[in-house]
């Protein structure tokens, strides 16, 4: 058996035994077989020493064995890997940022508390996942819709702790997070905002509290295990449109995001953008980069085989929700907005009424309209699985120019062609920004997996060297990313630091996670 | 699944041991077919974007939709959930418990010719 780093195996042996006492034998998972599990079914280090092997795993059902399992960790110095649903593949599965982290599995508390179609708001415990929470929304009949990310089977804490993103009107998860029951590294309960309050009446309601706004301290950290969770929902709407808006030339695409920008951000336009271009694709198709390198079919060259065959450089398809009425108007005055632009030409889209009943002829994208399902994986065609780089960049014409041309620099530097790029253009996942999302693919290759671990980690410097950087990232590259947060002599993570001793002193919660080491495990900064 | 080629070994082993016949018990592929409804169906359903169901047809599988086979054996089933394959990745225990997964072994194998 494996034991934690810095414990002995008489220590381990002895807590595994308290953790069985507390949950249940049934509930401890010790063996070769049952701990693979909880490896990264998308790891980039197959068959290397270096992937991220928990030694344990332990699955309470309760905030109170939660807190019991928390208390034998401090006891032992036990360092726990929290996950609620685990799926967080793509950026490291169940898996810990620590070798030998014991995973504190929290799928067994799947209890949905409270669903309001009222006031659209949901209360629910870590391992419900958005495949839970649709399924009981519809067997209530209860008039909410949820926002799932692309795949449905993680959760709204796990999914919003990691601040992941949807595709509706309410596609910021964590800005959705409404009140939360934490239990702390010493095992005491908390609860943020108005739960803080005994009998609040508005622990979902109303996100503040009173005082310090705590909520962020447990999003990508390592401060608290996250036992309950309030999510807001969006209330049914009336309907649905999208449509898609056009533009012929490469430098179109300053003028298309701001009024993109204007309209996002006025919440006109309200689902999730995501920027395409129909003549990249074209240069894709003939073997060339999404991203600009050296040699490959030039912009002038681009635009010409666009003017000969109706091809048009930039679009995207937009989104819009609510009353009948006030779409059609909104799709209206996008394209009035956008009609600014010369040349401009407008597609109609999809037009649903809810309710709704989909037929299999019906291509709209299910989660877009509160829907979870798995489909996003038929486009990782014969693959293992990727691992995703997803840095910011600004929401502007100009930034996505630079950003292609850094990338395309990285990636000729390293000799990367371009059917191993794997970069998708930006997304507006979050308002106010966009987002990439490079998907590296995983092999059982050990010298591929190490060369694209290079190429990763080279995009995570030039990134930061343009002044981007990631939103969230695979436990790979945790401290890779911290350590470019580095304002004012690593300011924030100091912070991030001190916060961990204070309220962590035995260091047993998630180290590692966000580049956050307890004092015992921290390594000098360069 | 540590070791490629021992995973591979591993399947064929498994695939010329079928195992000998049992009675079909109802409620056990009842319940088996809920625990696949819940945890398969999205990728090896019917209808659109399921992508298991995509990628085996893509193999020339046929018939491409799990629940319609009647070649799959309970021990290759459990290998394929248990070490995944691709990027279906693996569940955990926590997920689809043995007795679960015994369930959904017992309802994909329970039209096939002993
Ligand atoms: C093909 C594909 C498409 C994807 N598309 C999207 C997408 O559209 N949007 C998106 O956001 N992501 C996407 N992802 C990434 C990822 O799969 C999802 O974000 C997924 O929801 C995360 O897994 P989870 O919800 O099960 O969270 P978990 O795995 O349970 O948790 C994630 C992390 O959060 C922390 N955490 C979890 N629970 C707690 C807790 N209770 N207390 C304290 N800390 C906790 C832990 O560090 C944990 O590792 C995609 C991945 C793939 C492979
Ligand atoms: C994320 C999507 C996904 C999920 C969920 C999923 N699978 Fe799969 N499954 C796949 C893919 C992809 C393949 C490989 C298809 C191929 O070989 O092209 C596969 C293959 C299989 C195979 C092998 C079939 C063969 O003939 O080679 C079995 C058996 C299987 N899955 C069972 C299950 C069971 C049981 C579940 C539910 C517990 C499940 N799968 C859930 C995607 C998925």
């Amino acid at each position: 058996m494996r034991v934690p780093p810095g414990v002995s195996p008489g220590d381990f042996a002895a807590a595994i035994k308290q953790f069985e006492a507390a949950v249940g034998k049934e509930w401890v998972f010790t063996s070769d077989d049952d701990v693979e599990l909880y490896r990264d079914s998308y790891s980039p280090f197959w068959h290397e020493e270096e992937d991220r092997v928990p030694s344990a795993a332990v699955a309470p059902d309760g905030v109170e064995q939660a807190q019991a399992i928390v208390k034998i960790a401090n006891a032992y110095k036990i360092p726990l890997w929290t996950i609620s649903t685990g799926r967080n593949l793509a950026y490291g599965g169940s898996s810990p940022a620590l070798s030998g982290s014991v995973i504190l599995d929290l799928k067994r508390m799947n209890r949905i508390l409270e669903v309001s179609d009222k006031n659209h708001y949901a209360l629910v415990e870590p391992g419900v996942s958005y495949f839970d929470l649709y399924r009981y929304i519809q067997e209530h009949k209860l008039k909410v819709w949820i926002d799932p990310p692309d795949p449905g089977w993680g959760s709204p804490v796990g999914n919003s702790l990691e601040r992941g993103g949807g595709r509706g009107p309410l596609h910021d998860h964590f800005a959705t997070v409404c009140g939360m029951e934490v239990v702390l590294p010493n095992g005491e309960v908390m609860r943020t905002g108005m739960g803080a309050l005994p009998g609040s009446k508005t622990w979902q309601q109303y996100k503040y509290g009173f005082g310090p706004y705590v909520d962020g301290l447990f999003s990508q950290s390592n401060f608290g295990i996250v036992t309950k969770m309030g999510v807001w929902l969006l209330p049914e709407p009336e309907a649905y449109r999208d449509g898609t808006v056009m533009v012929a030339r490469h430098d179109d695409l300053v003028p298309f995001v701001e009024t993109l920008a204007y309209l996002y951000n006025s919440q006109i336009v309200q689902g999730t953008a995501a920027l395409d271009s129909p003549l990249l694709t074209y240069r894709v198709s003939k073997g060339g980069g999404v991203v600009d390198l050296p040699g490959d079919i030039s912009v002038a060259e681009l635009e010409r085989i666009g003017r000969e065959q109706n091809i048009p450089y930039w679009s995207s398809e937009l989104h819009f929700y609510g009353p009948a009425k006030v779409v059609d108007l909104q799709w209206e005055f996008t394209k009035e907005r956008f009609s600014a632009i010369p040349g401009v030409t407008f597609k109609e889209g999809r037009s649903y009424r809810f309710p709704v009943e989909l037929k299999d002829s019906d291509d709209v994208l299910r989660q877009a309209l509160g829907i979870p399902n798995l489909s996003v994986f038929g486009f990782l065609g014969k693959t293992l699985g990727h691992m995703d780089f997803s840095p910011i960049v600004p929401l502007s014409g100009e930034a996505v120019f630079e950003a292609l041309k850094v990338f395309g620099e990285v990636y000729h530097e390293m000799g990367v062609p371009p059917q191993n790029q794997f970069i998708s253009l930006p997304w507006a996942f979050f308002p106010r920004a966009f987002v990439f999302l490079f998907g590296f693919q995983i092999m059982h290759d050990v010298e591929a997996n190490k060369r694209n671990r290079e190429v990763f980690r080279r995009l995570i410097e030039a990134c930061a060297e343009h002044g981007w950087g990631e939103y969230r990232t695979h436990v790979a590259y945790m401290d890779d990313v911290a350590n470019v947060y580095s304002y004012n002599n690593h300011a924030m993570l100091r912070l991030h630091e001190t916060v961990k001793d204070a309220l962590d002193p035995n260091g047993i919660l998630s180290p590692g996670k966000s580049g956050i080491w307890p004092k015992r495990l921290r390594k000098a900064r360069a | 699944m540590k070791n490629a080629r021992a995973f591979l070994l591993l399947l064929c082993g498994v695939t010329l041991a079928a195992p000998a016949f049992a009675a079909p018990d109802e409620s056990q592929i009842d319940r088996g077919h809920r625990v696949y409804d819940k945890w398969c169906f999205p990728c090896h359903g019917t209808g659109v974007g399921k992508p298991g169901t995509e990628s085996l047809a893509a193999r020339g599988q046929k018939p491409a939709v799990l629940e319609e086979r009647t070649d799959l054996t309970a021990p290759l089933i459990k290998i394929f959930v248990r070490h995944g394959v691709l990027f279906m990745p693996t569940f955990r225990k926590t997920e689809i418990s043995d007795a679960d997964l015994d369930a959904i072994a017992a309802y994909l194998t329970r039209n096939n010719k002993h």
